[in-house]
């Protein structure tokens, strides 16, 4: 079909790649909304303690007179059960956020490439153990697993970030492996292999760089997911244990006060929510600029 | 069909053997005595040395895993240290609450999410796609129990009619014995004061559970609906003067359904785990109300228990949507015969 296309596009000056790429996603009001928000996110997590109006409340300040205060101006989203500063608690609460989505997809990602390059590339035996590993790890239903394994393990940060990584290299074994069957019949492939390239070669240089589009675009869409389901695990009491402020724990100990002060659990919701909505949006925007499908 | 279906059978038996297999692991290789995190710390060393016998602790760990998988095969799934009652018991009274919850969510999704999907592909650049695209975003990013109390609060100031928790009004006595599914069973009895009540309840619960599917499925079928309109066969339809309607409605939405069915068959199968945190929330009787009481007790037999079947349900779940889709797609019976 390319010599039907019509190079109208391009007529002048041919862009790069990298300014295409640039141009299309500069053209998509969505994925630039997605990356001010996770922008704004990141930024609010490592300047919490200069930008949060009242650094104190993160720890177990206690304040009674001003308990349960409403939005104001002095307090943007009001004051908890114990007259913290819920604003500034919930900057510091996506510190806690990011910080699970780094380790997380920092230890599963990788793990999960490397299942993936294998199985793909080695293919029988290997693909087989692997695959069908895989296919039971993914039956697993993914919160009771993580439940039960916090729970046993004890309920903190570390161990519910334990118990997602555990979870999580799945459906990146899953992607990869598909993308590498998909590039094994390509000439490139065996232009290596009988230029006698190690496999470590064939896997890493050759084959890796393939993915990394996918990949980057899968990790973006995750980011939000592992901060929902961290702080679903805090919200039921298995994650991050007061007084640190989570995001979770926060909107379930906000949620006993309600309906009368809804600040506490719905603003500490709606902040994770800003930052679901920030990663889904730049990760649908990267998506549609790198052309991949999931 | 049948040997199809047969094939899908027997790799599902692996599947569930495999799980089992890895959730005794888990449970087993964790750090800690299952005795003495059951028993609690106070409890003697001779107490929690008899408790280690009953459960056979003792022995070695291949003759464990032996005894587990025998005792699975007899549906056995040991006692809960937290109800004294076998496991099986405890979650046969606690799954119907459950089931329903999961199948009017997945009614729910169905209805919303599909004609949404294609009168966004048929209106698609209007302020009506625009719509479908802000309620999809909003349902894929809002947090379950986020919006579980967001219904709850609203329920609260607004629309008392809804109540918050619960399944059924204590002062509406009746008992579910025939199938446990409320709505069945009331039908079945001719009460329709119980069903009406067991739908009210149901409302807010299975909206909370449903929209992250809604927005999913939205999506890919307005996308697919798409793609799909601009074969050949949908112009030719189209220049025989067939009216949109039915060009759209029958022909179009029959491949372009493919898609959508397996987001939804997916969706499905996880909508019991996210059921965890809906149930939470409303206090709904159901599974995930007893895994979470049994995993904040450490009651490990109960915890496998819960776990198992609910990856019991996730697994079938996906062989049933592998089925239908089989049924609609005969491309999709034929590619996986391949494959295997």
């Amino acid at each position: 079909m390319t010599f039907l296309a019509s190079p109208v596009e391009h007529e002048d000056a041919p862009l790069s790649n990298r300014a295409m790429a640039w141009y299309r996603f500069s053209r998509n009001p969505a994925a630039v909304v997605g990356a001010a928000i996770v922008i704004s996110v990141i930024l609010a997590a490592v300047f919490a303690p200069w930008l949060a109006p009242y650094p104190e409340a993160a720890g177990s300040q206690v304040d009674f007179r001003n308990r349960h205060g409403a939005p104001s101006l002095t307090h943007w989203f009001g004051t908890d059960n114990v007259g913290r500063d819920i604003f500034s608690r919930v900057l510091y609460g996506y510190r806690i956020s990011l910080g699970m989505v780094i380790g997380v997809l920092g230890l599963a990602v990788p793990f999960g490439i490397l299942l993936g390059l294998l199985a793909g590339y080695f293919g029988g035996r290997v693909e087989w153990l692997i695959m069908r590993f895989t296919d039971v790890m993914l039956a697993l239903p993914p919160l009771a697993m993580a439940l039960a394994i916090t729970a046993v393990l004890s309920p903190n940060l570390i161990n519910a970030m334990i118990a997602i990584t555990l979870l999580w290299w799945t459906w990146h074994t899953r992607l990869i492996y598909r993308i590498v069957k998909g590039q094994m019949g390509e000439d490139y492939v065996e232009a290596a292999r009988l230029a006698g390239a190690s496999h470590a070669h064939i896997l890493f240089r050759e084959l890796l760089p393939n993915c990394v589009s996918a990949i980057s675009v899968k990790v973006t869409l995750d980011a939000g997911f592992v901060i929902l389901f961290g702080a679903a695990l805090s919200f039921l009491g298995l994650g991050v244990q007061p007084p640190t402020p989570d995001l979770g724990t926060m909107v379930s100990t906000g949620s006993e006060y309600l309906p009368e002060h809804w600040w506490e659990s719905m603003l500490p919701g709606l902040a994770i929510l800003w930052a679901i909505l920030g990663f889904n949006l730049l990760g649908d925007g990267l998506r549609d600029m790198l052309d991949v499908e999931l | 069909m049948i040997p199809y279906i047969a094939k899908r059978a027997v790799s599902l038996l692996l599947v569930f053997l495999g799980l089992a297999v890895l959730i005794f692991v888990i449970a087993r290789v964790v750090p800690g005595d299952p005795a003495r995190i059951a028993l609690g710390p106070l409890a003697t060393a001779a107490q929690v040395e008899e408790l280690q016998q009953e459960m056979g602790l003792d022995k070695p760990f291949v003759v464990q895993l032996g005894n587990y998988l025998s005792s699975l095969a007899r549906a056995d799934l040991g006692k809960s240290l937290l109800t004294n009652r076998p496991v099986l018991d405890d979650i046969r009274q606690a799954l119907p609450a459950t089931l329903e919850l999961v199948l009017f969510t997945l009614l729910l999704q169905i209805i919303l999410s599909i004609p949404l999907g294609v009168v966004a592909a048929v209106y698609r650049n209007t302020w009506v796609d625009n719509l479908s695209r802000i309620i999809s975003l909003v349902g894929i990013v809002t947090p379950g129990f986020v919006l579980a109390i967001l219904l709850q609060l609203l329920a609260s100031y607004q629309f008392e009619f809804f109540p918050v928790t619960g399944r059924l009004d204590r002062s509406l006595d009746f008992t579910a014995d025939a199938t446990g599914l409320l709505l069945v069973d009331s039908v079945l009895a001719w009460r329709w004061d119980v069903f009406l009540d067991a739908v009210r309840h149901l409302i807010l619960p299975a909206t909370a559970l449903a929209m992250a599917g809604v927005g999913q499925v939205m999506r890919i079928t307005r996308s697919s609906m798409i793609e799909v309109s601009s074969r050949d066969f949908v112009e030719a339809s189209r220049a025989y003067g067939i009216p949109e309607r039915v060009v759209a409605g029958r022909y179009m939405l029959r491949i372009a359904c493919v898609a959508p069915l397996t987001i939804l068959g997916l969706e499905f199968a996880s909508l019991i785990g996210n059921a965890f945190i809906v149930e939470f929330v409303f206090s709904w009787p159901g599974i995930a109300s007893y895994g979470v009481r049994t995993i904040l007790q450490k009651d490990l037999n109960a915890v496998i228990g819960v776990v198992l079947v609910s990856g019991v349900f996730f697994v079938v779940a996906n062989l049933v949507i592998d089925v239908i889709l089989g049924l609609v797609d005969p491309r999709h019976r034929l590619r996986a015969a391949r494959s295997t």
